[in-house]
């Protein structure tokens, strides 16, 4: 992984026009939360500074005017608009770019995305797990793309998924195959909600971690309680590394979870206590 | 009372060594670990212990046991201090009592390497650059993990191999 330049800021795509949905898809709701507030907060663990896509005519929207908004700034149509126009804001940051309506997106998806990222490409990002092809609309899009987009704009395309095809990415094996599925029609919608309602739905646990040492001073606390969904130690390490920006690598830790040493995939129990075992110096 | 044992004050070698005591013990050997003013080319002006105590000591434990089995000992312990640390003091000890001076020696070399290497405790220099970091963690942190042979041990060992009367 190449030393990231720049920072990351979180971008939503909440710009859409929910055409086959025929209400606004931000507003749709899971487990008492709208979209828009769902990946709003998703987003906010993973970055430090978060905004809203819209489009202008969107900016008086109260449901989206509470959060920062980034309005368009360039022509043209589709998620690409938004993409080119925060490249165009802040040209010294990269932007980890989600679209609103991923209902399965989760903090491990992200947090891998983020200790994946290659800031030497144009991009990071997931293949589909349907098709193997790059899905942009939850990746780091780099400072360099911006050129490059308006180029491929220019000349008459506006599809970002060919724009990463065609262009230097790193790509990711799919961490979960679902977690990018998005939500368009209706029936959609209720299938997405069926699943995140029912009891089979993606455990979230509320996991103690303690820190030690240089983990201690990274993290600035030498406690946390989280609700992750991780599902093992290897899952939830990839999350906080990416959160408190941790300079150890998993493969120099070692993991305790309950006061004694575990495995790197033990599953997880609500409540476990976790420890993560910078080199140790005794003596 | 585990066998592995964290003081926050300066380690009592008498009393630790009392408890190794035995009237089938010819010999017995210590190690002590001293706080050296240098390390890997720069000046230390002191140390900071860390330790995930409730780990260490079942650890620390597990290494005495092993001690035990592994060679005809009759007693160990080992004190490690946690906290801040000056130069030439004592940062952790290690006492064996046995029948006869070899295994004693050998055993007191087993626990302390294993110790070092197993034992969940981290220790933070402080250099006279005004610079700090945690050993095996930062400079190390691209390398790959320290090799078992230790080389930059800040001791000086200690045989009292007590001449065996028989």
């Amino acid at each position: 992984m190449t030393k990231a330049s720049f920072p990351v800021f979180g971008l939503i795509l909440a710009g859409g026009t929910s055409s086959r949905m025929r209400r606004d898809k931000a507003t749709l709701e899971y487990l008492g939360k709208s979209q828009l507030d769902r990946a709003f907060e998703l987003m906010s663990r993973h970055v430090p500074k978060t905004f809203v896509s819209v489009r202008a005519d969107q900016a008086a929207d109260s449901r989206r005017a509470q959060r920062p908004l980034l309005l368009d700034s360039v022509g043209g149509g589709g998620p690409i608009v938004g993409i080119r126009s925060a490249l165009a804001a802040y040209p010294e940051a990269a932007w980890l770019v989600i679209a609103c309506d991923l209902p399965f997106l989760s903090d491990a998806v992200l947090a891998h995305l983020m200790s994946a990222r290659d800031a030497a490409q144009m991009a990071t990002a997931y293949r589909s797990a349907r098709d193997g092809l790059p899905e942009p609309l939850c990746a780091i899009w780099e400072p360099a793309a911006a050129a490059a987009l308006q180029v491929f704009q220019a000349g008459g395309r506006s599809c970002p998924r060919q724009f990463l095809i065609e262009t230097r990415a790193k790509l990711l094996e799919p961490l979960d195959p679902r977690a990018l599925d998005n939500i368009n029609t209706p029936e959609e919608y209720v299938e997405a909600l069926k699943s995140l309602e029912s009891p089979s739905a993606p455990r979230r646990l509320q996991i103690k971690i303690q820190y030690y040492a240089l983990l201690r001073e990274q993290a600035g606390r030498s406690e946390e309680s989280l609700d992750t969904a991780a599902p093992t130690p290897a899952l939830l390490y990839a999350e906080i590394k990416a959160r408190h920006g941790f300079s150890l690598g998993r493969e120099q830790l070692k993991v305790a979870v309950n006061g004694e040493f575990s495995d790197w995939e033990r599953t997880l129990a609500a409540g476990d206590s976790v420890v993560f075992i910078p080199p140790v110096a005794g003596g | 009372m585990t066998r592995l044992r964290f003081v926050a004050a300066p380690i009592d070698t008498d009393t630790a060594r009392r408890e190794l005591q035995d009237a089938g013990a010819g010999g017995y050997v210590s190690f002590e670990g001293w706080v050296r003013d240098h390390n890997e080319g720069l000046a230390v002006t002191r140390l900071e212990y860390e330790a995930f105590v409730d780990l260490a000591v079942k650890e620390g434990e597990r290494i005495l046991d092993e001690a035990m089995r592994r060679f005809p000992i009759k007693h160990a312990l080992c004190m490690h201090r946690i906290g801040a640390l000056a130069i030439g003091e004592l940062a952790v000890w290690v006492g064996v009592s046995a029948a006869h001076r070899g295994e004693a020696f050998e055993a007191c070399r087993y626990i302390i390497d294993e110790v070092k290497h197993r034992v969940p405790i981290w220790k933070k220099e402080h250099y006279a650059n005004g610079d700090s970091g945690w050993v095996n963690c930062d400079r190390c942190a691209a390398a790959p993990r320290h090799s078992d042979h230790d080389d930059h041990e800040h001791a000086c060992a200690k045989g009292h191999a007590q001449t065996s009367h028989k």
